[in-house]
């Protein structure tokens, strides 16, 4: 039943894409497609909702379409159902606010057919429940939304970005293909319950979540499959580059929990290794990426790959206690991971929405251009703190919740009993502690620079706050970051059903506790209250300033800033955003991206100024990417005589093939 | 009736904590001045210096936002009420569960965060330096605090700051090469984190050299004193801190009975007292180091937790 309403919704949002085609050029078109959306999207957000709180049973319908021999199988079920509230409401937070956004498109006709296109693509991503469906809607995911990247076709490296985001999504597809063609076995069982009834041996599980890691890993952003992603979603318009990495990302990760926690049964120890050895270098390594760059969406694209990181370290958590039958464990590090999911899908999206306005407002993403936006745009520079400080996981926001339970998951490992899990976890829980404070900086820097000092460009001297429905959009999920933050009870529990399934066991019921704490094992363990300690800092606060503005005094004076003495002669002298993250380039930059600063003085007398210049290596694109894309180049090269032949050599080479294909086979065992 | 004993308890530590912290500050740079046969400023010129920048007026750079109003409260705040759930005379007071050790770590964060951010709002290359220079020395006494909350949890098989304390005081904990890593690793954090020498200097004002006193150089008045009271109290928090773990003498038990009580606030005194003198002592000898030796500093205190780690991991012993 669920699943037919959430059908339906699909095929509307595929209906909108050619009706987006006939209204192109009149005046109410984005209005019109962007609000169906929102209405299409808010109604299957409500379905996913009611499933996942009201439904623990499945619901299923097959359809005759795909494979002859197959059908079409879509499904919900509880982790389907969470994916699809997570998605769903990003979707809806996108319309909402691409609403206010679409109307300054220069052309919007390249993108309104394509945007409801993507979200019914990714919706069906979720809804698939074999292999065929999965693919092709995985595929229609990966077309649609690279169709949004070049939207802004003008600008080189945007045609650049597409180009190799295409080239890693076949590649992404490739490996996908490969791992379900190789559970579904030879005679071609791709329905995921006949995956799940089949037991593959040690050897072909192991190849096959080698391949789903390399294949959603890539669409994720797990390093070093991540280089697509800082070119490809900053360069898609703003509420795109929200869904891209606030959301497609997520789905990437349901393939990944889908076919290593459900299709394949159960894990080897080793799976967790490969995975929480992923997870950690790539969060500190997006974290650390994400400080150096000053374009600000490229900021937030790299801070996903970060947050991606921590997902899958939490994954791989839950892998380890689950091959080691640890239930509950596997319970709390599984909570944790869709907890980040969900909350990172809220901030990440809230702080494209930010940089989106940004740009409108101001027409430059360069984070050197900008500065005091706060008194231009007050609001958006609220919802944007709101959203910095949730990803930078401080409390009493949401972000923070989900950090604490993977490292209260870090804490029951050395019950495994594995000497490598043993050397291995303590290590990435320190990686995790490291990108959670570099990601407190990062966050500082980017909201310090856009938003604070004084503007260091006049388009920023002159923006304009922006449109009331990009504020409402961002103002919901502001808000919901808080309520995930003061009351994680409620998330937590509503995320049993799913661990239940994957994992086994569950987390304790929460909201039964007193006053909201959460409680992940028992109290005298630990606890953490969300709903106190922001109460508690809003009360001592809000007393001290009305205790001093009583008693002490509560007169303003205003005056320039102290310079030494010297009159600040330009905005320009203010800390930029590369001279902020000066210090931390030089403590782990030299090791990570051979960064190397060279000054040049002009000689005494000389008017010359003085220039600093810094160099910084992007490693692995040098190391893994150039070595194969010259190899690439090289081979086409000397296959480009091929092209050039008489049809006597043609008719060789084709008789040449033919017996050779035709030994193999004979020889074949 | 008990509700309300614990409550009155529990505010007696947040009354307790808010009016120790001057004093604390008072008294470690009396016993500097001594050590430096200097006379030194009275013990309770801290709280004069607090009042009379109370009642002074506030001057706000030309470009500062609402935002830099708002953040002296919010810190003064987040730090109060850190300081608060740190035990200090009595265990299991009544929000005790509210957070844990980690979560403590991370409300100071958020101080630190809206510190940070507050450098960056006159827009000045002071407040810059000071901003960058505090999150890059965050950067490492986090995970190196973490990692040392992660070894103390792992022995007391807790987070839970009354349950540590309560384990560390029981005679299951004995002599530990992977305790006495992570005091080391927590002294240098400690140290770190309050500006203190050598990582920065509370009472310089060289711009090359500093960097907490760098963030808040615009702040004036009533903003400013919060500021200071804010440092102050996480100063004794962190000597709270390391004499709940690792000096749990003394502390009450959850109990209802006043002679522990009274024991408890006399033995904490005493402890903030030996404490501050080993601060002191250990600021006159030694030297400020450059900034961009912090992060070798630190970095030692980050293995060091880290080891630490590692060898709980490896076997249950150590």
């Amino acid at each position: 039943m669920m699943v037919t309403v959430a059908l339906f919704g699909v095929l509307t949002l595929v209906a909108l894409a050619p009706i987006a085609i006939a209204l192109s050029g009149k005046p109410n078109a984005t209005g019109f497609v962007y609000g169906a959306c929102l209405i299409v999207t808010l109604v299957m957000f409500l379905v996913a909702l009611h499933s996942l709180l009201e439904q623990p049973a499945a619901s299923t319908i097959t359809l005759p379409l795909g494979l002859p021999w197959l059908g079409a199988h879509f499904r919900i079920d509880p982790l389907s159902a969470f994916f699809l509230v997570v998605v769903n409401l990003g979707a809806a937070a996108a319309s909402l606010f691409a609403l206010g956004y679409g109307r300054h498109e220069e052309a919007p006709q390249r993108v309104l057919p394509f945007f409801p296109l993507y979200l019914a693509a990714m919706n069906l991503v979720v809804l698939a429940d074999d292999a065929f469906s999965f693919l092709l809607s995985w595929e229609l995911m990966s077309l649609s939304s690279w169709a949004l990247v070049i939207a802004d076709h003008r600008r080189a490296e945007n045609m650049r970005a597409g180009y190799v985001y295409l080239l890693m999504a076949s590649f992404g597809t490739l490996t996908l293909l490969l791992a379900f063609g190789l559970m579904a076995g030879g005679d071609g069982a791709y329905a995921f319950d006949a995956i799940r009834a089949a037991h593959p041996t040690i050897s072909t599980a192991a190849l096959v979540l080698i391949l789903a890691l390399i294949g959603a890993g890539s669409k994720a952003g797990l390093v070093p499959l991540h280089a697509w992603l800082p070119l490809a979603h900053p360069a898609a318009p703003s509420h795109v580059s929200a869904l891209m990495s606030g959301v497609m990302t997520k789905v990437a990760v349901y393939g990944f929990i889908r076919i290593a926690f459900d299709l394949l049964g159960a894990p080897q120890w080793w799976w967790s290794l490969v995975v929480l050895a992923l997870g950690g270098v790539t969060a500190v390594m997006g974290v650390l990426y994400a400080l150096m760059q000053r374009d600000l969406k490229r900021v937030l694209a790299y801070s996903t790959i970060e947050n991606i990181g921590l997902i899958f370290a939490s994954l791989g958590l839950a892998l380890a206690f689950k091959a080691y039958a640890m239930d509950v464990a596997a319970a709390l590090a599984l909570t944790a991971a869709l907890l980040h999911v969900f909350n990172h899908s809220l901030f990440k999206s809230l702080l494209f929405f930010g940089a989106g306005s940004v740009l409108t407002a101001t027409g430059t993403r360069d984070m050197e251009k900008l500065g005091g936006l706060i008194h231009r745009m007050p609001q958006t520079a609220f919802v944007f703190l709101i959203g910095c400080t949730a990803i930078s996981a401080l409390p009493p926001l949401n972000g923070f919740v989900s950090e604490w339970l993977s490292f209260q998951a870090i804490l029951l490992s050395p019950q495994l009993p594995s000497w490598g899990l043993k050397l291995m976890v303590p290590a990435v829980g320190a990686l995790l502690a490291l990108s959670a404070a570099l990601a407190a900086a990062c966050f500082v820097r980017a909201f310090g620079i856009v938003f604070l000092g004084r503007p260091r460009s006049s388009e920023a001297a002159a923006a304009q706050e922006t449109d009331t429905n990009s504020l409402a959009a961002m103002y919901a999920l502001a808000a919901t970051c808080l309520i995930a933050g003061i009351l994680p009870g409620i998330f937590i529990d509503a995320l049993a059903p799913v661990v239940q399934v994957l994992a086994g066991a569950r987390m304790p019921v929460q909201t039964g506790a007193e006053w909201m704490s959460i409680v992940p094992i028992a109290e005298s363990r630990s606890s953490y209250n969300g709903l106190l300690v922001f109460a508690f800092m809003v009360i001592t606060g809000t007393a001290t300033a009305f205790a001093i503005h009583r008693f002490a005094s509560d007169k303003i004076r205003r005056g320039p800033a102290w310079g030494c003495g010297y009159p600040d002669a330009s905005p320009l002298t203010q800390y930029s955003a590369s001279s902020f993250a000066q210090p931390i380039r030089r403590v782990f930059g030299s090791l990570v991206f051979r960064a190397r600063e060279i000054g040049t003085m002009p000689p005494p007398g000389s008017r010359a100024p003085a220039t600093l210049t810094v160099q910084l290596r992007d490693l692995i694109w040098d190391t893994l990417y150039a070595p194969i894309a010259t190899a690439v180049g090289n081979i086409a090269e000397r296959l480009n005589y091929l092209q050039f032949l008489t049809i006597r050599s043609y008719l060789t080479l084709v008789f040449a093939a033919l017996v050779i294909l035709l030994t193999v086979l004979a020889t074949w065992p | 009736m008990a509700v309300i004993y614990d409550f009155a308890l529990q505010g007696a530590q947040m009354l307790l904590v808010l009016l120790m912290a001057p004093l604390l500050t008072g008294f470690v740079r009396k016993v500097k001045a001594r050590l430096l046969s200097r006379q030194g400023p009275p013990l309770l010129q801290p709280y004069r210096d607090l009042l009379r920048l109370m009642c002074k007026d506030v001057v706000l750079a030309d470009n500062a936002s609402w935002l830099f109003r708002v953040i002296p409260y919010l810190v003064f705040a987040a730090t109060w009420v850190a300081a608060s759930l740190v035990p200090t005379f009595r265990s299991g007071l009544m929000f005790s569960w509210t957070a844990d050790l980690i979560a403590i770590i991370a409300v100071l964060g958020s101080a630190r965060f809206f510190l940070a951010l507050a450098g960056m709002d006159a827009g000045t290359s002071f407040g810059g330096i000071g901003s960058s220079r505090e999150v890059m020395i965050s950067s490492l006494a986090e995970p190196a605090m973490l990692m040392i909350v992660f070894v103390i949890a792992l022995i007391a098989g807790s987070t839970q700051l009354s349950t540590m304390a309560a384990f560390m005081n029981s005679a299951e904990v004995g002599l530990r090469v992977s305790l006495g890593l992570a005091l080391i690793a927590l002294v240098i954090v400690a140290v770190a984190e309050n500006a203190r020498i050598p990582v920065d200097n509370p009472a310089t004002h060289l711009e090359l050299t500093m960097v907490h006193e760098a963030m808040v150089l615009e702040y004036s008045g009533r903003h400013l004193a919060l500021i200071e009271l804010a440092a102050s109290l996480k100063l004794l928090l962190y000597v709270s801190l390391i004499a709940c773990l690792f000096a749990p003498w003394g502390i009450s038990p959850a109990i209802v009975a006043a002679v522990p009580i009274l024991i408890g606030v006399a033995a904490y005194i005493g402890k903030l007292g030996v404490l501050g003198a080993f601060l002191a002592v250990f600021e006159t000898a030694i030297a400020k180091m450059r900034v961009f030796r912090v992060p070798e500093f630190l970095g030692a205190a980050l293995m060091l937790a880290l080891l630490a780690t590692l060898l709980r991991f490896v076997s249950r012993s150590f």
